[in-house]
């Protein structure tokens, strides 16, 4: 049976072979909205305000395609996701993008027929505890009830974390970000651990800062990024394309209020679409990068307004800096 | 006058009317059957995502923080699989079991002619029937999250016995070589007890003489395994839970998680098995407990001899139902962290791995497995309960 229909779904393939790279440029541009599978809620990163507008740096992303794409960056239909939904929902089409604070994994991208499209954040998973207990670093954490939340790479990278310092620990696993970090406020946990741009934001919502430490370990690597449909490589270049132009945009100091600006630098120029015509390869306007940076703005203007050293979340560039300011942020060159 | 077979005058014809649609309703759903199960594999080639089964053999690689057969982040995924139905079938035992005691208590409460009773029964089973399940667990759970103290404060029983935020712990008691002498002595017990009770009812139904087995009863079924247990030397002891550092170490614990589900689809499932209950109870001819009545029979007696078998007949195919609703509610528990089938396996696996239509294909093949089962057992018991000829 299994047979007959893996010749049946091959010889069907072969008739729609013209149809089978899917367009999802064409059904965004038709339909007018981009639709971007967000978090539930991560200060910061992705959160709605009481308005119901969304901000963020993952948002942003969402924005910056949408600005590319449809001109518009406001043009964009939010999904709140779990981390449970979120590949689901974009392998079955219900999103164009997830940008959702996701983690880059091999598992991930090879075997769910999806593709990571960059970096807009690196991340490693680090603890948060109650500054009460008096702790000062993760070694002596042994023995400790931990509040995770389920479905993530935290739960397998603690594990592997534990087994290797010989840690014994109890987790306390829940489903939404909301329940965990209840039970860590109620004291059903004594160690809170995720990314830890997610302890940050969460520190920075609680009702005292003061009362949390974040403990200095980074147990992992968690390079954070947009991720799309494998099967669509002209929508993954406009994705990859557009987090690229904001890193760029930094590099080359264009920001949003000097985007109008005509200058005498050839690379900014061709950034800017005046020159060149990097924009028939993606197959958008000539002006996308502009309404990109003006819209959205680049690298430094989304991070610095969204989890800046200025904002409540207060996280310093550190490894997210341009590779020349001593961090890893690298766009390949607009040529 | 022959009128010549038609095809017309055929489909008039009731029976073979019956047939020919029958035919083609079960064409049209084998159809619509084949067609969507042939989309479904025909998109998960189109968009290269990896199916089978061989995910089961990985390496599971994150912990569960309950389980009754051992697991570390080691096992496979299967293991996974099975400390998940395990948990889900000893939270969904637990709570049938208390779920029908409450049930069987407010239903014959709400029946009382006692009108404080009776009002404060009926305000129970209103409040708790018309709240959404999900909502009373999420109740239950943070409310004991916040009334419990924190483990180094924790509310403490003759030393042995302490219940905080973390959870109830209790001293565990391990068994020594010679215990299974205590077990063997316990079936002995309850064996001899049900054939003194058969031999007892013979010689009351015989003679009309009564003898009551109560008291002989449980000093055998207490009397004889405390006996044997002396005999070999107190073959058991207990590990006493103690405070190391930031928990409790040793002894059992039932966590916040398991508790709180328990208790809340207890209460939620009894306020439907009271409700079947006193619907079987009113079932029951208001001239049979008058009957009852008229030959001396207590209020008591009467609702045990009398009322309550003629009630259960009508009442066990609803409560079978709620049994299955508790079964299948339990999955709930995704939502504060207790690792039954549902959260472990089609949510944490689920995540790692990607596979959904395996997953929830098998959690949903387990589910539908647990139900029937319960529902074959349950439709045995109502058979022997049933009337006769009926």
């Amino acid at each position: 049976m299994n047979k007959l229909i893996k010749i049946s779904a091959v010889s069907l393939l072969a008739m729609g072979v013209y149809s089978a790279q899917a367009s999802t440029l064409s059904d965004v541009q038709a339909k007018g909205s981009v639709s971007c599978g967000v978090s539930k809620g991560l200060a910061g990163f992705s959160a709605a305000d009481s308005a119901g507008v969304w901000t963020g740096v993952d948002v942003d992303v969402c924005r910056a395609v949408a600005a590319a794409t449809l001109g518009d960056a406001t043009k964009v239909k939010f999904v709140p996701l779990t981390a449970k939904e979120r590949f689901t929902a974009l392998q079955s089409g219900e999103i164009d993008m997830l940008s959702r604070n996701t983690t880059w994994t091999i598992t991930r991208d090879a075997s769910l027929g999806l593709n990571f499209a960059g970096v807009n954040y690196y991340d490693g998973q680090g603890f948060m505890v109650k500054s009460s207990l008096g702790i000062n670093s993760a070694m002596e954490l042994g023995g400790a009830a931990v509040c995770i939340q389920a479905g993530t790479t935290t739960e397998l990278n603690l594990a592997d974390w534990g087994k290797a310092n010989n840690i014994d620990y109890t987790s306390v696993v829940s489903d939404t970000n909301a329940q965990t970090l209840s039970n860590y406020d109620s004291g059903r946990c004594d160690v809170l651990t995720t990314d830890a741009s997610g302890l940050y934001s969460m520190r920075a919502a609680s009702n005292d800062p003061s009362e949390h430490v974040v403990l200095p370990e980074i147990i992992s690597k968690e390079p954070l990024g947009p991720v799309v449909r494998q099967g669509d490589d002209a929508w993954f270049n406009i994705v990859r394309w557009s987090l690229n132009a904001m890193i760029t945009a930094e590099e080359i100091g264009v920001t949003s209020a000097t985007v109008d600006d005509v200058s005498n630098n050839p690379e900014r120029e061709r950034l800017m679409g005046r020159s060149g015509n990097t924009h028939e390869y993606v197959g958008l306007n000539s002006d996308w990068t502009y309404q990109i940076v003006k819209q959205v703005g680049n690298y430094s203007e989304s991070f610095e307004r969204n989890i800046g050293i200025n904002t409540p979340i207060g996280i310093a560039r550190g490894v997210n800096a341009l590779w020349t300011d001593g961090g890893i942020l690298y766009s390949p060159p607009f040529r | 006058m022959k009128q010549s077979k038609s095809l017309f005058s055929l489909l008039s014809n009731n029976e073979v009317r019956g047939y020919v649609f029958q035919a083609v309703a079960l064409f049209a759903i084998v159809f619509m059957a084949y067609v969507a199960i042939d989309n479904l594999f025909i998109n998960i080639e189109a968009r290269s995502i990896h199916t089978g089964f061989s995910f089961l053999k990985n390496r599971a690689g994150f912990d569960i923080s309950e389980f009754l057969i051992d697991y570390t982040p080691e096992h496979s995924n299967l293991r996974v699989f099975y400390v998940g139905l395990l948990n889900t079938i000893v939270v969904a035992i637990v709570g049938i079991f208390f779920a029908t005691i409450i049930g069987l208590l407010i239903g014959i409460a709400r029946l009382s002619n006692n009108y404080l009773i009776s009002k404060l029964a009926g305000g129970y089973i209103e409040l708790f029937r018309n709240i959404p399940v999900l909502l009373q667990i999420l109740f239950w759970y943070n409310i004991s999250l916040i009334i419990f103290p924190h483990p180094r404060k924790s509310f403490e029983f003759f030393d042995a016995i302490f219940i905080n935020k973390r959870g109830f712990y209790l001293p565990k008691p391990i068994a020594e070589d010679g215990f299974l002498w205590v077990v063997v002595a316990l079936v002995v017990a309850i064996v001899s007890v049900i054939a003194m009770k058969r031999y007892f009812k013979k010689k009351h139904e015989k003679t009309g003489t009564y003898t009551s087995t109560f008291l002989y009863s449980t000093l055998l079924v207490i009397g004889l395994p405390a006996f044997v247990y002396f005999i070999i030397g107190s073959p058991l002891h207990l590990d006493y839970p103690a405070l190391k550092g930031f928990n409790f170490k040793g002894g059992m614990v039932f966590s916040p998680e398991f508790t709180a589900l328990a208790f809340a689809l207890s209460v939620y499932t009894a306020t439907y098995i009271a409700e079947a209950i006193r619907s079987g109870i009113e079932a029951v001819d208001k001239g049979q407990k008058e009957a009852a009545a008229a030959i001396g029979l207590t209020p008591v007696q009467s609702l045990k001899l009398v009322v309550m078998p003629q009630a259960l007949r009508v009442a066990i195919p609803p409560t079978i139902n709620q049994y299955l609703n508790l079964t299948k509610n339990s999955s709930l528990a995704t939502a504060i962290g207790y690792p039954e089938l549902m959260s472990a396996f089609g949510g944490t696996v689920l995540n790692q791995v990607g596979q959904a239509v395996e997953i929830l294909g098998m959690t949903m093949l387990v589910y539908l497995a647990i139900s029937l089962a319960i529902s074959l057992v349950l439709n045995i018991v109502n058979k022997k309960m049933s009337i006769k000829g009926r």
